[in-house]
This record gives structure tokens, C-alpha cells and sequence, in this order.
């Protein structure tokens, strides 16, 4: 599509790739703060985690003159809060709304349809356990009040600003 | 005066408004709407027939969504005339309103074909619309035996949504295979598997040449008996309002990439328009609700004085029954014009990517939907598969087979 004037004034989440270790404190953070409990373990030990941030891994090979050279890349990724979001537009039950530039979803609303999954750019949208689907809603909903992953990253690799 | 007039009320409708309330804050918008409720997310019908959605809790926008956005919606109205010339609109009550600009987000209707004794079954139906679903709702009792004419989106929804509500289903297309205007054998295969274990009965290759009363005789002969019957057979785009004035019409109203149809202050959007595909590079109803957003926005930004251009639109297809989905996006290839395949089936799920001239023209993803939007974007923006790792996007939708540069550019900044 054309060009609107893009919504830069909000602070959204950004990950450093360089500084991020792939530890994925951050799923376990944000799946924690979105449980809805007060403590850790009864939120999380034992159970399927369903984060709304998730590291993206992989190993690429480069080649370097006559010597490969692997590479590991790790990013953690969530909801980028798109200015012009394809996922509210495609979403066919009126769950996911944008509002002051954040992007929400109305569990409630959802069916589990799979179009926003299908057409989301950065991959940010997946199911919880009962096949609704979940986003970042940069914390902005749960009892934590702002992004829990950026709050509990060691390395600082997940930042909160407006750029 | 109306300066801006839309014709219909579903989903190109509403972000047509969004669209001329970017560009314009003040000028008063007139809805004209067919169907006498707000707005409603129409897909959720089937869900509605299933009890998975409530008619109450399906409204598309706010209740106070028109008012704050300085409509009147005439509920119950249709347009039956237009002068492109004078600039006016018809509605069948007589009334005859000016416009500065128009758009027509008239949809589609159900096509019922002209099958013999078709007058003599009492319970029929069509699945388009909340009134539609309300009528059937009321009519299935638990030990209805319900047959669906037409194994496409609308008619396999509609028996998703009665599944458990009714003592038997049967489903018959002329085509095939179920879903043959989305998916290929062998994803439709995995599709119906899915339904048939549910109890859902295919006739396929068949569809209903004659009916007495409860009974169709069938093409090759066979009969079905049934009490509830719903026709499905397919969708025509609503054109008349425009090619009566006129304009430019082919299976859909025609627009260019800025929505505008060859009547001037006219526009189109949504399941009554033939706009530009860019799969096939050509123009054709691409009628999916993501579409009708995007066309409806478009129009409504042009028609209040912004240069909005949509050149991007490709079909794009979620279909799911009983916790099955199937993604789908761009196009498959055909026989003869050369490019790759790559497939990969695990157990019961699909892959199928469709590659040509270093592009991804396309996929089929049956089963495997983790993160299949990032496969989308590299169609829509026809992104050269030559800047990416490719065999790393294959094995599974993933932004890190981009370059480093194109990371930084996803995620360093605000989009």
C-alpha cells in the first residue's frame, strides 16, 4: 500500500540482535507475566509455555575464503506494533484492534481462524493451548504494567523506547 | 448534501469510511445498507451456527462507531439507480440522494442455480449473511438430516458449524475435490478426511440434477433424502447499480490500483470488484475479507482527495475445520510454465512452496502454520529469494533468513 504518515510517537519493543543470548528468559518472563499468578513456579514448572516473545535461532554457514565459518543468530521477536497492521485488517472477528498505536487482541472474539498468523510479516502471532491466538500487548493489560521481557533481559538486548 | 455516499455495509464499507476519515475529518458519510443490523464480521456465521460466537458479541466496529464517525446509515435501503451524470442515487423507497463521491461495496450474493423442482423443497437456504444464519439456526433440529449443495468455503463452514447438531450431513460439489478453488488434491484430500471424520458424507464429481420435495436425485442417478437444505453452489459479485449506469463491468465491478471504477466519483471495493491481482497480473475478484479491507481503505483515502494506490492484493486463504488449517497464498504453478516445487509432508501436514523466476509466487500449507505470514510478505512484496537463505525459509518460516541488513531494517525501527 501507498504511504500514510507512519505512527513513530510510541515506544515499542526492539531487540539488539547483537547483544541477545538466546537464553530465552524473555519467553519466561512474558509467559509468567500474562498467567495472570504471583509466582513463578505454579505459573510455569511443568507446564507448555505459550510467550509472546520468542527467540528465533538459527545457524548459518558462511564461507570465508577456504574456511566455513558458523554463525549463530539469535533474536528474540514479538508484536511489532505495525503502523498500518495488515493482521487487524485481515482479522475476520473483529478480535484484534489497534488502539494509540497498540495492537490488542480481544481473546474473548478470537476463533482461532489463522489468518492474522497468515499474514502477520514478522511471524509475532501464534496460538495459546486452546488455539486462540496471542500477541504482545507490550504489557500493557497485565498486572506487570510494562513489557516484562525487556525488564528481565540480562544483557539488555530488549529495549522499550520510541524511535 | 452527502458528500460521500457508500453503497453497502460490510467490511469494504467500513474501511472505506476509515479510509475517506484519514483524509477528511468533517464531510458527512450516508451508508446505504441492504441488511437492517450494523456492521457485523460476516465469517463468524458458521462459527455462530456452532455456538463458538454470539450474534450480540460479532458487531465489526464500537456501537458508537457510526456516530463518532459522522455517518447515517439508512438501514433496509437499497440503491436501485445511479446518475453518474447528475450525481445521484436511487433507493427503492423512491428517495433520491445527491453525492460528491461514491463507492460501491455492494458484495456479493449467493448463486442459486435454476435446478428443476428446486421450488418444491420447503427448507432451503443460502449461508451468506446473519439473517441467513439466524433462519437456518431455527430451522436444524437434532435429528435433521441436512444436505449441502457446494463444497467451497461457504458451504464447508456452514457444515462445520452444524456438525453435532444434526443427525447426518451430506456435502456434494460438481467439482472433484472439496475446496477446488483454493487447494490441490492433495491438501483437499487432507480436508475432507478431516470433515469425514466427523461424520460429514461426500458426494463428489456429483451434484443435484432434480428435486422432489426431501429428495435430490443426483447427476449419476443417486438420490439424497434430507429435511434442511442449503445451497452453496457459489458467489456473484452485486454489479448491477453500476453496470446499469454504465460502467465498466466484467465478473466484478472493474477498478484500477486507486479503486476507481470508469464512472467518474465512483469507486468499488470489496467482493464487488475486479481490481488488480498481482499474482496473475491481471485483474479479478479476489473476494477474501483481508481484500475487501485493504481495496475499502484504499477507496475511501482517494475519494477524499489522498492518492492511495493498492497494488499489492494476492489471495490469501485460512481455512480450518475441527483444529485443521490450511494456509494459502499467491498462486500454484501450472502444468507448463516451468519453476520449482518444494514439498514436504509430515505427519498429516503439507508444504508445498511454489517458486518461479527467483520469486516465491506462492504456497499451500496444510498443517504447518508457524509463522506463515513471513512466507506471505515475500509474495506481496515480491522480495528476490536471491537476498535471502532460501533453504533456511523452506525448512520453516523464519526471519532470520534474511540478510543481516534486512533484520536490522524489520526490527530496528518503527514499521
Amino acid at each position: 500500500m501507498g504511504s500514510r504518515t507512519r505512527g513513530n510517537d510510541m515506544k515499542r519493543i526492539y531487540v539488539n540482535e547483537k547483544w541477545c543470548l538466546g537464553c530465552h528468559l524473555c519467553e519466561y518472563n512474558c509467559a509468567f507475566a500474562n498467567s495472570g499468578r504471583t509466582d513463578m513456579a505454579s505459573a510455569l514448572k511443568g507446564k507448555p509455555i505459550y510467550p509472546r516473545i520468542r527467540i528465533e535461532e538459527a545457524e548459518k554457514t558462511a564461507q570465508t575464503g577456504k574456511s566455513a565459518q558458523t554463525e549463530k543468530i539469535c533474536y528474540a521477536v514479538s508484536c511489532r506494533h505495525c503502523a498500518d497492521p495488515l493482521c487487524v485488517k485481515a482479522c475476520i472477528s473483529g478480535a484484534l484492534t489497534q488502539e494509540d498505536g497498540v495492537i490488542r487482541i480481544d481473546r474473548s472474539r478470537c476463533v482461532g481462524c489463522f489468518t492474522c498468523v497468515l499474514v502477520c510479516p514478522y511471524g509475532a502471532l501464534s496460538p495459546d493451548g486452546d488455539g486462540v491466538m496471542q500477541k504482545c500487548e507490550l504489557c500493557l493489560r497485565n498486572a506487570v504494567g510494562e513489557p516484562a521481557c525487556v525488564a528481565g533481559c540480562p544483557n539488555r538486548a530488549i529495549v522499550y523506547e520510541e524511535r | 448534501m452527502a458528500d460521500y455516499i457508500i453503497v453497502g455495509n460490510g467490511a469494504a464499507a467500513l474501511a472505506c469510511i476509515d479510509g475517506i476519515r484519514h483524509v477528511d475529518r468533517e464531510a458527512p458519510i450516508t451508508v446505504i445498507s441492504a441488511e437492517k443490523h450494523p456492521a457485523y464480521c460476516r465469517p463468524l456465521i458458521s462459527y455462530a451456527l456452532e455456538g463458538r460466537a454470539k450474534p450480540e458479541n460479532m458487531g465489526a466496529r464500537a456501537d458508537d462507531y457510526y456516530e463518532k464517525n459522522g455517518c447515517t446509515v439508512l438501514y433496509g435501503e437499497k440503491a436501485v439507480k445511479l446518475d453518474p451524470a447528475a450525481h445521484t442515487v436511487t433507493l427503492d423507497s423512491g428517495r433520491v440522494l445527491p453525492y460528491g463521491k461514491l463507492c460501491a461495496a455492494t458484495g456479493s450474493s449467493p448463486f442459486v442455480p435454476p435446478i428443476e423442482g428446486l421450488d418444491t423443497v420447503e427448507e432451503k437456504f443460502t449461508f451468506m449473511t446473519m439473517d441467513d444464519m439466524l433462519a437456518l439456526d431455527a430451522a436444524v433440529k437434532p435429528d435433521s438430516t441436512v444436505m449441502i449443495v457446494g463444497a467451497g468455503l461457504i458451504g464447508l463452514k456452514c457444515a462445520e458449524g452444524l456438525a453435532g447438531r444434526v443427525k447426518s450431513m451430506t456435502v456434494c460439489d460438481l467439482a472433484p475435490r472439496v475446496l477446488s478453488s483454493v487447494l490441490d488434491e492433495e491438501g483437499a484430500a487432507l480436508m475432507q478426511a478431516k470433515l469425514e471424520e466427523r461424520g460429514i458424507t461426500f458426494l463428489l464429481g456429483d451434484t443435484a440434477a432434480k428435486f422432489e420435495g426431501c429428495r435430490a436425485v443426483m447427476k449419476s442417478g443417486k438420490t439424497v433424502d434430507f429435511d434442511v437444505l442449503v445451497l452453496a453452489v457459489g458467489v456473484r459479485a452485486n454489479t448491477a447499480l453500476i453496470r446499469e449506469a454504465g460502467g465498466a463491468v466484467n465478473r466484478g465491478i472493474l477498478t484500477d490500483t486507486r479503486m476507481r471504477t470508469s464512472l467518474p466519483d465512483v469507486y468499488a471495493a470489496g467482493d464487488c470488484a475486479e481490481g488488480y491481482d498481482a499474482s496473475i497480473g491481471a485483474n479479478r475478484v479476489l473476494a477474501i475479507l483481508p481484500n475487501a479491507r485493504l481495496q475499502g481503505e484504499c477507496a475511501g483515502e482517494n475519494m477524499a482527495g489522498g492518492d492511495r494506490v493498492f497494488d499489492n492484493a494476492v489471495p490469501m486463504n485460512a481455512i480450518g475445520f475441527f483444529g485443521l488449517h490450511a494456509l494459502t497464498a499467491g498462486r500454484s504453478l501450472a502444468p507448463d510454465e516451468g519453476g520449482e516445487i518444494y514439498e514436504e509432508r509430515t505427519n498429516g501436514g503439507l508444504k508445498k512452496l511454489y517458486v518461479k523466476d527467483g520469486l516465491l509466487i506462492g504456497f499451500e500449507l496444510v498443517g504447518v502454520m508457524e509463522r506463515a505470514g513471513i512466507c506471505t510478505s515475500l509474495i506481496r512484496e515480491k522480495i528476490p529469494l536471491s537476498t535471502l537463505d532460501f533453504d533456511l525459509m523452506r525448512r520453516g518460516a523464519t526471519t532470520a533468513a534474511f540478510s543481516p541488513e534486512v533484520r536490522r531494517q524489520k526490527f530496528g525501527g518503527a514499521v
